[in-house]
């Protein structure tokens, strides 16, 4: 049943990704609210998939690959209701929902839903820790897309080759502001996702916690870097890119590990 | 009833032939001289057209006869440059013009407002009924609907406008920006005061002839700064306009990299309208800097015109449902009508669906 629901949720960003590449396709590409409506439809089926799995497990559903891999595109979708309208970034809807999508699909194709022969116990800190780097990990992949924008917009500026699209981004003024924010947010959430992993009351493994800090001081650094104005606004959006990848990377590596030893 | 459109414009006749036919007949004075109910005069720099509705046939020569200043006997002169579209045609031709489709700019949203005008001087004058009225108000209605759901008015055609819309997309608002226009030439007055008229509030003007710069600067709104110190304003200028009569570039990588040092987070646009060109072209590969030319920003204008024309497409769409919604409502609206005052349709005083 809950996979019902998150095939509905899939289809619902698959919708804004189709309109969008429609409208591209046409030259006639107009934001409006279509984009939003679909992605917060999306949100409220993910959302209903994870209460239902959170229900089953007695537990936040961060368990498996599988649900890691809904929680972060939940993160994203969550981040992005909470950041597009309020920043008139719209469009960032037409960027975000094909990594939601790309995230769900490979979600529900790959063999990845593999339950855990035993219930685990409840652990709120654990918990904690779990749910609040990924929702930091949405955080920056907005950060990801408004640089992917930031990059797309400045490159047409400086060919001067304006396309449809052109026309239709948020100033580069506004995406970077956007874009610093969207790193303060997530640089906050993650240091304190990162903090609350020292009280789990486990032992945490030696490489995850030295790659956990590593992204940790790449976004201080980006963070810093920004602030001192030693890199300009194109290089800080590269950056955000190149960011989000490494710490894609390295929660693909921590959900690995994690599964073949599991913390009680 | 049938309602009809004679006119002439800038796809059929110059602009000598235009002026002859333009100024010198009211929506009062046709509806008087042509013997019908309503009228309506639409008469722009592009186009003068008379939009009316009458029960018997008005010739195309007795209402060119109305607008000229100087008749001519000769009864097939007029016919050359005019057009003539009747019924569903004629509801069609309204909403393309209304729309900006039959404009010389495509999109243009100029005629929208003059064709607004033009209704209310005839619905004052008593020139427009209720048929114009519906006729009018319905192609309002269809403009909006095409400038919101197609790209039509997108991007700017002119000079001045290409600058101010990519300043827009650089810096969002311009209320905060600080300009510095260089050389006080007719472009950069206009560049200037197209940049003023969206919100700059801090413009330096700066000339090698003090003088002249003072007298930009009073007719812009800005402030004349002396010509010496320009190239050190480039380290807090946002927006930089240039058009001076230099042989030699005055802006280079190497004069403007130390000026940018302090500001890297902060873009650097630059408006070069002069020929030959003020700033060597290298510039533009500095990072945070935006550089136009005249030929870069004709470009931009001919890429908007271009994506202008690709939405006719899509606007053409839009207008062809409403001719057709409109023509079976008001089909809709005489037979209601007919059917309440039960007497058969009134051949006389109602507009007939099958003429539509």
């Amino acid at each position: 049943m809950d996979r019902y629901l998150l095939i509905v949720s899939t289809v619902c960003f698959l919708a804004a990704v189709v309109h969008t590449a429609i409208e591209l396709r046409a030259g006639v590409f107009r934001p409006l609210r279509f984009n939003f409506f679909a992605v917060g439809l999306g949100f409220i089926f993910q959302t209903a998939f994870l209460s239902l799995r959170g229900h089953e497990l007695e537990r936040c559903p961060l368990t498996n690959l599988f649900e890691v891999f809904i929680f972060l595109a939940w993160s994203v979708a969550a981040i992005y209701m909470l950041v597009g309208p309020g920043y008139r970034l719209s469009l960032m809807g037409a960027f975000t929902a094909p990594l939601v999508v790309v995230l769900q699909v490979f979600a529900l194709i790959a063999p990845i839903d593999i339950r855990h022969p035993v219930k685990l116990p409840a652990n709120p800190w654990l918990e904690f820790h779990a749910s609040i780097s990924l929702l930091a990990y949405g955080a920056f992949a907005l950060a990801c897309i408004a640089g992917v924008m930031y990059l797309v917009q400045e490159r047409q500026l400086k060919t001067h080759q304006l396309h449809s699209i052109f026309y239709h981004l948020p100033p580069l003024s506004d995406l970077f502001a956007a874009i610093t924010r969207l790193l303060w947010w997530g640089f906050a959430l993650y240091t304190l996702g990162i903090v609350s992993g020292f009280f789990t009351g486990h032992p945490l493994p030696r490489p995850q916690v030295v790659a956990a800090i590593g992204i940790w001081l790449l976004y201080a650094a980006i963070l810093q870097g920004r602030h001192l104005r030693w890199f300009a606004p194109k290089r800080v959006a590269a950056l955000c890119i190149i960011g989000f990848s490494a710490a894609l990377t390295l929660l693909w590596g921590i959900t690995f590990t994690a599964e073949m030893h599991p913390i009680p | 009833m049938t309602v009809f459109c004679i006119g002439l414009s800038h796809h059929t006749a110059n602009v000598a032939t235009r002026e002859q036919f333009a100024g010198s007949a009211t929506a009062e004075s046709i509806v008087r001289e042509a013997g019908c109910p309503e009228a309506l005069l639409l008469t722009t720099c592009n186009r003068v057209e008379v939009y009316g509705v009458s029960h018997k046939r008005i010739s195309t020569d007795e209402i060119a006869r109305c607008l000229t200043k100087t008749p001519i006997r000769d009864p097939h002169y007029y016919a050359p440059p005019f057009y003539r579209y009747e019924a569903e045609k004629c509801v069609q031709h309204l909403f393309r013009v209304a729309s900006g489709l039959d404009s010389m700019v495509v999109g243009e949203s100029e005629i929208l407002g003059q064709a607004k005008k033009a209704y209310e001087l005839a619905r004052k004058s008593g020139a427009a009924g209720q048929y114009l009225h519906r006729l009018f108000q319905r192609a309002f209605r269809v403009a909006k609907q095409v400038r919101t759901h197609t790209d039509i008015a997108r991007g700017a055609v002119s000079v001045g406008s290409v600058a101010v819309d990519l300043a827009q997309r650089i810096f969002g608002r311009l209320s905060d920006c600080k300009v510095l226009v260089l050389g006080a030439g007719e472009m950069s007055e206009r560049t200037a005061r197209a940049l003023i008229s969206r919100g700059v509030t801090d413009l330096r003007v700066t000339n090698r002839s003090m003088d002249r710069a003072c007298e930009l600067a009073r007719a812009v709104g800005g402030r004349a700064i002396p010509f010496e110190t320009w190239e050190t304003q480039c380290r807090e200028i946002d927006i930089f306009i240039t058009s001076t009569t230099s042989e030699t570039p005055l802006l280079t990588t190497e004069k403007l990299a130390p000026l940018l040092r302090d500001r890297l987070d902060h873009p650097l646009f630059i408006i070069d309208i002069a020929v030959p060109r003020d700033v060597d072209p290298s510039v533009n590969e500095m990072e945070g800097v935006y550089l136009y030319d005249i030929d870069s920003i004709r470009s931009v204008a001919e890429q908007s015109l271009e994506l202008r024309r690709q939405q006719v497409v899509a606007a053409e769409a839009i207008i062809a449902e409403h001719v057709t919604d409109f023509v079976d409502s008001l089909s809709r609206g005489l037979n209601d009508a007919a059917r309440k005052t039960e007497h058969p349709l009134p051949g006389e005083n109602s507009l007939r669906a099958s003429e539509l």
